[in-house]
């Protein structure tokens, strides 16, 4: 019962906090607007890369564009959902070197709640729709016998996509208590992570596609789901029930990255100036 | 004499101010190594579909692949160098101070920027492409003469890019906030310089264009260079014709804003 009383008070934190952060981009609405276009633009760059590669061929490991769009689609929209509501947590190394890390410690709201809710950025918004629009694309165009099971994957995918990468924001934002500088390790797993995930299992080694399915579970936000809405093998050997995997494993990485969010801040020691 | 010595030591602290964040700096060998597995990966099916594609053979994108890795902090190719201090600087008025220096606006910032860029190659591009070359097939010159071309080419590539993000924290004088310049230079400067895919596997009259803007010479030309796909003096030429240009017109929008603006600040 307590455990649930934290939890509704920090949705209740970050609700505030992201508000707070909201109202104070909207403060410069022309700002505002020309920085989600900005966003937008940025992150649409990933898929002219993709459009740019399927000018010169027609398939890249064996998969067509319209189904490489999905597994883009997919992966952009659930990152852009985890950007959006933990995305700023790279600011934790920043504030922990200039000791206000601290001034979060002894408010009583749940640490996680304030980290995740800092800078709130609404411009990340850019991300979500350029995916969805991608997505929206990938569904009407790929060529997929639908089933009610096949369709009812598609938003779980993206739901347990985000929540797995949610889950490897908070494990970055623990590891960064330890190491502080070293935060751009974190992009490695994160922009690194939906980049991997653009791209068809088959184009890359054996290796690394059984590591991000084993070892770092990124495979399950949509590698793994779309192998079977599309009827692909899948590079390395998994029973069938593992396409409806990504539920469970999203909710084994979240408690998995809320032991070590709660690991890092029991073990932190402020600079002390 | 004296000011040559000036610059230099600029430079010198460009460059200790960076090799001062020593884990900061193991975590880009870390991503960038990563990116470049990621890449590799999808240029390899890339180029298996299509080999040849824009002149390459598959050991010559995997060396690009690894290049652009290699010299994405080095180049700021995403910004993040000497223009984001500068515009800093200029948003709250402490440019006025760099204004009364009896030294050169553009010179000192240039210096500056060309210490960073020395430590980022060393202290961040290097490990990543021994990386590359250690685990994958790479199209590497065996005779010296490429290898000094290629240092003659990374030079002026470093003053182009830095050339192209002077004149964009230049323009906050006149728009007092760079985070629109800044994104712009990210777009710009991603897209461009061919991070995403060498220049010479654009298609059409599209990359007819985009292999003669300015950012081709930040990572298509060394990558040429080093792979013997161009001639070397040619090469040069484009470079020091776009580093000479940008620079002047640094100079003229510098002039401008000196003045014709007023220093924000009390």
């Amino acid at each position: 019962m307590a455990e649930r009383g934290v939890l509704l008070e920090g949705v209740r934190a970050y609700r505030l906090i992201a508000g707070m952060w909201v109202r104070s981009s909207m403060a410069y609405r022309t700002s505002f607007v020309v920085t989600v276009f900005g966003n937008l633009t940025v992150t649409a760059l990933d898929f002219v890369g993709i459009l740019l590669m399927f000018s010169q061929v027609d398939s890249l490991g064996g998969w067509s564009l319209p189904e490489v769009a999905l597994l883009y689609g997919l992966s952009a929209t659930s990152f852009g959902i985890a950007d959006l509501v933990l995305g700023s947590m790279d600011v934790l190394g920043a504030r922990m070197r200039d000791g206000s890390f601290d001034t979060l410690l002894v408010r009583p709201v749940p640490v996680l709640a304030q980290v995740g809710a800092d800078r709130f950025a609404l411009r990340r918004l850019g991300r979500i729709t350029q995916g969805t629009v991608v997505l929206g694309w990938a569904l009407v165009s790929v060529d997929v016998d639908w089933s009610v099971l096949k369709v009812l994957l598609v938003p779980v995918m993206v739901v347990s996509g985000a929540a797995i990468f949610s889950a490897v924001f908070v494990a970055g934002a623990a590891f960064q208590i330890y190491a502080q500088d070293a935060a751009e390790v974190q992009n490695a797993f994160t922009y690194g992570g939906t980049t991997l995930l653009q791209y068809p299992p088959s184009v890359f080694g054996k290796d690394l596609v059984r590591g991000v399915t084993f070892m770092l579970p990124l495979a399950f936000v949509n590698w793994v789901p779309a192998v079977y809405v599309l009827g692909r093998p899948y590079p390395v050997g998994l029973p069938g029930w593992a396409a409806f995997a990504s539920p469970p494993v999203a909710v084994a990485c979240c408690v998995l990255a809320g032991l070590a969010w709660r690991t890092g801040l029991r073990s932190y020691r402020s600079t002390g100036s | 004499m004296g000011s040559g010595r000036l610059y230099a030591a600029v430079a010198a602290g460009g460059f200790r101010r960076y090799a001062t964040y020593r884990a900061a700096t193991v975590a880009g060998v870390f991503t960038n190594t990563v990116f470049g597995v990621i890449l590799v990966y999808t240029y390899l099916a890339l180029w298996d579909e299509k080999p040849h594609l824009g002149g390459y053979d598959q050991a010559q994108a995997v060396t690009y692949v690894w290049l652009g890795q290699c010299l994405y902090a080095t180049l700021a190719i995403q910004g993040g160098g000497a223009e984001k201090d500068l515009m800093d600087r200029i948003r709250t008025g402490e440019i006025a101070v760099d204004l009364y220096r009896p030294a050169d606006l553009q010179l000192w910032w240039l210096a500056g920027d060309m210490g960073r860029a020395m430590f980022q190659m060393l202290g961040r591009g290097v490990v990543p492409f021994l990386f590359g070359a250690l685990f994958f097939p790479m199209a590497l010159p065996t005779t010296l003469t490429p290898w000094a071309a290629f240092v003659v080419t990374l030079l002026l590539a470093t003053v182009v890019s830095f050339a192209i993000r002077y004149l964009a924290a230049l323009s906050v004088f006149w728009l007092l906030d760079g985070m629109g310049v800044n994104q712009v230079l990210v777009i710009t400067g991603i897209f461009f310089s061919g991070m995403v895919l060498p220049l010479n596997a654009f298609p059409g009259v599209f990359g007819e264009v985009v292999r003669v803007l300015p950012w081709a010479a930040q990572i298509q030309m060394p990558a040429d260079v080093l792979m013997g796909e161009t001639d070397p003096l040619r090469a040069f030429a484009f470079q020091a014709a776009w580093a000479v240009a940008l620079l002047a017109a640094g100079r003229l929008l510098q002039s401008a804003a000196t003045r014709r603006v007023v220093v924000q600040g009390g």
